[in-house]
């Protein structure tokens, strides 16, 4: 689960993780009650998506940069209204964009150097790994293929934490000394608390900055969450904004289902996370391109398969579906019979072949054909793949 | 004749008095399973009861490994308790402990690996779809089925199969089935980030099995697993290997920003992972309805049976 930059340094400013001083508004009217909070002098307006590549992006409307400098608070408030409630596209939320539904005014921090810190879990090791580099402000990428000797990872034993010794190891390649060294180790200590006590999936922080006076701030915050650990984490799921979520999404983890919308014209409807992959990977292999991920799980229950019909026909960019079922422990004929309920409660128009495989498939195969529906069977992935590939084309 | 399991090998059920537990022990005991004991705290003194099997429930798994013997156990037990689950199949002195459970925090994992390390019991999973012996009686009954896996679609015989996705590893089986070709032993090691035994643990027992001729490799996009095991078999192991990897079409960045592509590296999307298998000369199923031949195509190149 992600969260938005106001709500990560809000966590980071409990953990004692410094953050420049900001405010939140939602509407033009909240701009100046905002504004209040703040001294007058440099701020920063940053609109609050939860995609990445903000201060490069572009408004639906023209304007440019959704994360913009300004000299004096009331230049801000004006800036800010070019922001709220119009749709911000970046590198990140692919041409459709999000609107912008919160402002988040901070102190523009007078940066002596950036740096970039974050962690997360390093899955070779199964521990967690906090990675830095003197390089921050950028691509972190960009910096990860062309000076890899700039990025540094220290990796955490969970059954003592994080270690005095790592954390110096840290800041002497990093390069800081002095009053700089002592408020970064102080930093890095609370932020790997922060995530080790909030079940994160990851921080990002990019940029840490340092200022002329010695400070040490978090100048961004990026937060992920485990979604396994949700439930004994009231309190972040609390800053779940539905608004960031693909409505579509929303709807199918109602049934249990587990959807991701993708952009081609064919849609699946599978058992399995493995299963559905795969089914998406056939139909591309084939020359289609497939219009989503959908995973109905083990039971594939007649509700599920109704609700899953409903959320793929959601999606008007679909010309065809392909239901491929493995019913391992699950009966077949009881799958073709929420299949053929679910086909004819929608009232589905388009293509669809249906590829059932398993236990009492023959008897799921008689009832899809008894059904009267205008359905094609397909007898393995392959084959059930090249059907509908040509039947949308 | 098998890898981590036999016919003979005793299990216990940790969750056998929820729905879920209690369909699969009574799948396994129909399978011919040697279930012999359950564990749900509180319940001890307790039977699980299915046809003619009367299964004794005790309230913890080192009460049940004492009074029967049994050296695996499955659990099914909801998220929040399995970590603990797991910790006290590590405590009773298991061999194997295989955790089906889905959803068990990443931080939780994170503990119980590392409070195994060190210690003799194997961890499969967790969110994996078990682990299959297959027997020799009708529809390959009479073998150990541990897990929530279809047993009839198996096959006693000769070709190893590991894999992160239960669905995958079914079809898998199944093409082997259907072409009459049997398994030794079918693992499923799971999908969470953080899990016991790895693809590389499960290929050097495979390789080192007599009985397995072939092994069919299953991956998936994420993490390096799936490269490590390949990189091992180019240097150690002459048997027939096949492999595939779903995910060519997920899109990127979908579940980690992009500091997860620095740990990773480059060598985590499928593309990089085929290459790998690849250059490794591991026989590549270009679509999962393929992965049977491909390992035909492999046996027949490496002149090994199959059957």
């Amino acid at each position: 689960m992600n969260i938005h930059e106001y709500q990560a340094k809000a966590i980071f400013e409990k953990f004692g993780v410094p953050v420049p001083k900001g405010a939140v508004a939602t509407t033009p009217e909240g701009f100046s009650r905002a504004l209040d909070l703040l001294p007058e002098g440099p701020t920063m307006v940053k609109s609050q998506i939860h995609a990445g590549g903000r201060g490069k992006g572009t408004f639906t409307n023209g304007f440019k940069g959704g994360v913009k400098f300004c000299k004096t608070k009331a230049e801000a408030q004006a800036m800010a209204a070019n922001m709220l409630g119009n749709t911000l596209v970046t590198i990140q939320t692919g041409p459709a964009g999000r609107k912008v539904q919160t402002i988040y005014f901070t102190v523009a921090s007078e940066i002596k150097k950036e740096y970039y810190l974050a962690i997360l879990l390093d899955r070779n090791s199964s521990r967690p790994v906090i990675v830095a580099s003197t390089e921050g402000g950028v691509e972190i990428e960009k910096v990860a293929h062309e000076t890899p000797e700039k990025l540094f990872k220290i990796l955490i034993d969970p059954a003592y934490g994080l270690a005095d010794f790592q954390v110096r190891e840290l800041i002497f390649k990093l390069g800081f000394t002095g009053v700089e060294a002592k408020n970064a180790a102080k930093l890095i200590r609370n932020l790997y608390t922060a995530f080790w006590e909030t079940d994160a999936a990851m921080i990002e922080v990019n940029p840490l900055i340092t200022t002329p006076t010695g400070d040490v701030l978090a100048l961004d915050a990026k937060v992920s969450f485990d979604s396994n650990a949700l439930y004994r984490h009231p309190e972040i799921v609390a800053l779940r904004d539905l608004n960031e979520e693909d409505s579509k999404e929303i709807e199918a983890s109602k049934y249990s289902l587990s959807y991701i919308a993708l952009d081609g014209n064919i849609a699946c409807l599978v058992n399995g996370a493995g299963l559905a992959m795969s089914t998406m990977d056939i139909i591309q292999h084939f020359g289609g391109t497939p219009a989503n991920f959908l995973d109905v799980g083990g039971g594939a229950s007649k509700d599920q398969v109704i609700a899953a019909f409903k959320i793929i026909l959601g999606d008007k960019n679909v010309k065809g579906i392909l239901v491929n079922i493995f019913g391992g422990i699950m009966d077949c004929n009881v799958i073709a019979t929420g299949i053929v309920a679910a086909v004819k409660e929608v009232g589905l128009k388009l293509p669809l072949v249906v590829r059932l495989e398993g236990n009492n498939v023959a008897a799921g195969k008689a009832t899809l054909a008894a059904s009267g529906l205008a359905l094609v069977s397909g007898d393995t992935m392959a084959d059930a793949a090249q059907k509908i590939v040509k039947l949308v084309a | 004749m098998s890898i981590l399991i036999t016919p003979q090998t005793k299990i216990i059920v940790q969750g056998i008095t929820g729905d879920f537990g209690g369909r699969h022990a009574k799948l396994s005991l129909d399978y011919g399973t040697q279930v012999v004991a359950g564990v749900t705290p509180g319940k001890g003194g307790q039977f699980f009861e299915h046809g003619t099997h009367k299964v004794p429930i005790f309230n913890s798994v080192a009460d049940a490994a004492q009074a029967t013997g049994a050296s695996v156990s499955v659990i099914f037990v909801p998220p929040p308790y399995a970590a603990d689950a797991i910790l006290e199949c590590v405590e009773a002195g298991l061999d194997l402990a295989v955790a089906i459970t889905e959803g068990i925090p990443i931080k939780d994992m994170i503990r119980v690996k590392r409070a195994m390390q060190g210690s003799k019991t194997r961890l499969l999973g967790p969110n994996c779809p078990g682990i299959v012996t297959p027997g020799t009686g009708k529809d390959s009954s009479g073998g150990c089925r541990i897990g929530i896996a279809p047993g009839y679609i198996h096959k006693q015989g000769h070709v190893g199969v590991v894999s992160r996705s239960g669905t995958l590893t079914y079809e898998a089986v199944f093409q082997l089935t259907s072409k009459n070709i049997g398994q030794t032993t079918c693992v499923g090691i799971g999908g969470d980030p953080v899990n016991g035994t790895n693809h590389l643990d499960v290929i050097k027992l495979f390789n080192a099995d007599p009985e397995t001729h072939g092994i069919i490799l299953i991956g998936e996009i994420g993490g390096n697993a799936e490269v490590e095991a390949a990189r091992w078999i180019k240097a150690n192991c002459t048997k027939p290997v096949a492999g595939f990897i779903a995910g060519a079409t997920a899109p990127a960045g979908r579940r980690m920003g992009h500091a997860g592509a620095i740990v990773g590296g480059a060598e985590d999307t499928a593309a990089a992972k085929i290459a790998v298998f690849k250059e490794c000369g591991i026989e590549v199923a270009v679509t999962p309805s393929d992965m049977a031949d491909a390992l035909l195509r492999s046996a027949k190149a490496k002149g090994v049976t199959l059957t």
